[in-house]
């Protein structure tokens, strides 16, 4: 019954994100093309006979709902499109070629935030007003509000320029330390993040009756914590998880352009740029489905943490 | 200490040393293996390293396809890969390239070339001459939709084959035997050869494009010519270059393995090269220029380059088209020795000319004010903006584009507050997304004065001078001057280079004294090389040959 019942939430919710994501692929194909300026205009002017070649070759003569009924059609059939700007290569290729990093980066980076984030957020609520407590919140303060591009610069310049202990950018070497620069700078905001809001609730959870009940049975807080405390205390960072990891495994635009990572964050910032149509479009696409994929997960998950949801 | 120190649950129980390092020496385990652990989940082991040249090229190259690529980076990648029938020296002479030798009738309409027999592809195939004819047919048509498919306007029948009214096989090009080629021109172009060295007149390999269609070049397809193959290519990452070995100079070429670095952002290039991962830098960024300059001398390589960055008016809009004083004016009241100086303070020079210094068979004419001293010149300015019909009650209103960037961006203020203290009128500055200010520019209708540069395609004044031409496509100036026309036009047919340089010269005095521009400095080409590295020569292209370079096996 009840796996029967999580499936067809599970469809229901799929089917209802289709007119999202169409709305959000018309609506992305029209801010392109309003952009001003084409994928081939640069300073130095084409003749009008070079321009006009160029525009019928990639469709661009066409009126725009001609030239979405053609972007459209190969959609449904799976087909992102050629790149505009990298000529020979289809934007499915690109996409995937960056995809992997980015996912790479991205999940050890949510990893390290949750161990870490979570791991302080309880020490924290545990030890609430002490030092420790005070070093927890300030540094996730730091953390959330300085931004990445004051940290990582100063990070690079001091390990890998000063000291030389790291590579100054992916391509600076082949051993995988140079993994550590990116997981860390893509954790830092996260860890904060997640140490905050663990914090926060499990305090909550900490001062409510069934737990005040578990102390009076005689059990210490470690049992505690790990049989009662920690799921529900999690809740809240559920909903905050679906959108953020999304974000991460996305990429950040920052952390890539600064270490000259090859991912899809600085993909999509040089395809708006150059008015990659296609490009953009199928990033988009990717992002916008990802983004449903793993709210869909959140609830699912949700459901299992929390049986007054499941049940409803 | 005030509290008991308790430092990630455990407490320290008094400031002794012995506890700290214990607790250092756990944390930094711990921490330690946190870090293995997440690094091994992922990647491949280590590589041996062997001895590459490490060079930035900035933003990633669109294509490897010589008749596509439109960028400077594509170009620079390609001039390592293939070889045109001529080439640069070093030093950024024309030089004999993939073609041994070559000559031009007397009346500059038929270009003779005779191909090196010992020329290979990269696949050992021979490089004959209708190679070339494949590929500059190629070039021009508009099924291949080349951005630079003009570079061979000139050839005979190319202007017409390129607007789809006749058939590729007309294009005057042909192989007269397996390594002659011959050209011939529908007018005398004194800079043809130099087009013959061009990234776009570059030749393909006929079967492999034949075969591969538009994937022929990428890593494991490309057939190339020159001294360089392409060994890989991780998009946004590198291209890496291994030595051609059937290249008909391979002897010649020092260095085996060339990487080609993605560095868009200039400052995270600096820490690139400062840690010691690039050999090369693409560029230096302004706000470090200085301290490199101090920091590191016998690397930093500036040098003339063959670009002017300039301020241009929209002649359509209707105060500044009707008001050639009010021009001056502004133009006047700009001072290019502050702005090269204290503002940029990258060596660029103050520019008083619209062809920069540098070009061949040429000597760029002066804004009539070149000569004049600071206070001269603003008071002239000062007069003409009376003369105008503006004071301080009826003052300018004009707005000033430029693309967003930083050095953009202090150059119009400082222009701005020029324009102030000198003349008393607020410009209003607006910075717009470099595709927009391109689409305006273009489009003559909002733009009043905006902010762009020209960089020469060929090492001729032509190459600067053709765009204020009536009716070329990159005059977004609305300029338009029958004299100017038809002193470019007599140029352009002129074979005789010594009276070509007259009427070329004459037609910059026309443009300088109209005011339809206002250069402001010329630029300058800049580079951190690594003291290791020999034959590194400075030039007005800016071309550095990776086959030119080699390292100093002392270092």
């Amino acid at each position: 019954m009840q796996q029967r019942g999580a499936l067809r939430f599970a469809l229901t919710r799929l089917l209802s994100a289709m007119p999202t994501l169409f709305l959000i692929i018309v609506l992305a194909f029209m801010m392109m093309h309003a952009a001003p300026g084409g994928p081939f205009d640069e300073e130095r002017a084409m003749p009008p006979e070079t321009a006009a070649n160029i525009a019928r070759a990639y469709h661009l003569d066409e009126p725009l709902p001609q030239q979405f009924m053609r972007y459209f059609g190969a959609l449904v059939q799976g087909d992102l499109g050629p790149s505009y700007r990298y000529p020979g290569y289809s934007v499915a290729e690109l996409i995937s070629g960056a995809m992997f990093l980015s996912l790479t980066l991205g999940a050890l980076a949510m990893l390290c935030a949750l161990v870490v984030g979570i791991a302080a957020g309880v020490v924290a609520a545990l030890r609430k007003h002490t030092l420790i407590d005070r070093l927890v919140t300030g540094l996730a303060m730091m953390g959330i509000s300085v931004p990445l591009f004051v940290i990582l610069p100063i990070f690079v310049l001091v390990f890998a320029v000063n000291l030389g202990w790291l590579p100054a950018s992916w391509s600076g070497t082949d051993s995988r330390i140079r993994y550590l620069l990116p997981v860390i700078a893509l954790a830092l905001p996260q860890i904060a993040y997640v140490a905050r809001l663990t914090r926060g609730s499990m305090i909550e959870i900490m001062n409510s009756d069934f737990i005040r009940t578990a102390r009076a049975q005689g059990l210490d807080t470690l049992t505690i914590v790990r049989r009662h405390a920690l799921r529900p205390a999690l809740l809240p960072l559920l909903s905050y998880l679906g959108p953020a990891i999304a974000a991460v495994l996305t990429g950040s635009v920052v952390v890539e352009q600064i270490l000259g990572i090859p991912g899809l964050g600085q993909l999509f910032v040089r395809g708006a740029l150059n008015r990659d149509y296609t490009l953009v479009l199928g990033i988009v696409i990717f992002y916008a489905t990802l983004v449903i994929a793993l709210n869909l997960i959140v609830d699912i998950v949700y459901g299992f943490l929390d049986p007054r949801i499941r049940n409803r | 200490m005030r509290y008991p120190a308790q430092v990630f649950g455990i407490t320290v129980s008094g400031p002794s040393r012995m506890s700290f390092c214990h607790i250092a020496v756990r944390l930094r385990t711990g921490l330690m293996a946190f870090l293995l652990l997440i690094l091994a989940a992922c990647g491949q082991p280590a590589q041996v390293e062997i001895r590459a040249l490490n060079r930035a090229i900035g933003p990633e190259p669109e294509t490897l396809d010589p008749q596509l690529a439109r960028t400077t980076q594509s170009h620079t990648v390609l001039r390592d890969l293939f070889e045109g029938l001529l080439t640069y020296s070093p030093d950024g002479k024309l030089v004999a390239g993939a073609a041994e030798r070559w000559t031009v009738s007397d009346d500059g309409l038929t270009y003779s070339f005779w191909l090196r027999p010992e020329a290979r592809w990269s696949n050992g195939e021979t490089v004959v001459a209708q190679d070339f004819v494949y590929s500059f047919r190629r070039l021009v048509d508009p099924k291949t939709t080349a951005f630079y498919a003009e570079t061979l306007v000139n050839v005979r029948n190319a202007a017409a084959i390129i607007a789809g009214d006749r058939p590729t096989e007309s294009l005057g090009v042909t192989a007269t035997d397996r390594f002659q080629l011959t050209i011939r021109l529908r007018q005398p172009t004194a800079y043809f050869a130099s087009l013959l060295a061009q990234a776009a007149t570059y030749p393909v390999n006929e079967k492999s494009v034949t075969a591969l269609g538009e994937t022929f070049a990428r890593p494991g397809n490309l057939v190339s010519n020159g001294a360089y193959k392409l060994a890989r290519w991780e998009l946004g990452l590198i291209i890496a270059l291994d030595r051609n070995e059937h290249y008909w100079n391979n002897a010649g070429t020092a260095i085996d393995t060339v990487r080609y670095h993605v560095t868009p952002v200039p400052s995270a290039e600096l820490f690139r090269y400062r840690a010691g991962e690039l050999d090369i830098s693409s560029t230096v960024p302004t706000e470090a220029f200085a301290q490199m300059r101090a920091e590191r001398p016998e690397e930093l390589r500036v040098a003339t380059f063959l670009s002017t960055y300039y301020y241009g008016f929209n002649l359509n809009h209707e105060e500044l088209g009707s008001n050639p004083k009010l021009r001056q004016a502004l133009s006047m009241a700009v001072d290019r020795e502050a702005l090269t100086e204290k503002v940029i303070g990258r060596g660029e020079q103050p520019a008083y000319s619209w062809v920069p210094p540098g070009v061949d068979n040429y000597e760029a004419r002066q804004l009539s004010y070149a000569q004049m001293s600071a206070a001269e010149r603003e008071a002239t300015a000062k007069r003409l903006y009376a003369e105008a019909g503006y004071n301080e009650a009826n003052p300018l209103h004009i707005e000033l584009r430029y693309n967003t960037s930083e050095t953009h961006q202090r150059i119009a203020l400082a222009v701005q507050s020029m324009w102030r203290d000198v003349l008393g009128f607020d410009a209003v500055l607006i910075n717009e997304e470099f595709k927009v200010l391109v689409a305006n520019m273009r489009a003559m209708e909002i733009t009043q004065i905006f902010r762009s540069s020209w960089n020469g395609d060929y090492n001729d004044a032509y190459a600067f001078l053709s765009i204020f031409e009536s009716d070329n496509p990159s005059n977004m100036f609305g300029y338009r001057s029958e004299e100017y026309d038809s002193l470019l036009q007599r140029a352009a047919i002129q074979p005789n280079a010594e009276r070509r340089r007259l009427y070329l010269e004459e037609a910059e005095r026309v443009l300088l004294a109209d005011h339809a521009v206002m250069p402001l400095y010329y630029y300058v080409s800049k580079h951190l090389v690594r003291s290791g590295i020999r034959g590194w020569q400075d030039n007005v292209l800016d071309y550095h040959y990776s086959q030119h370079l080699s390292f100093d096996p002392a270092r």
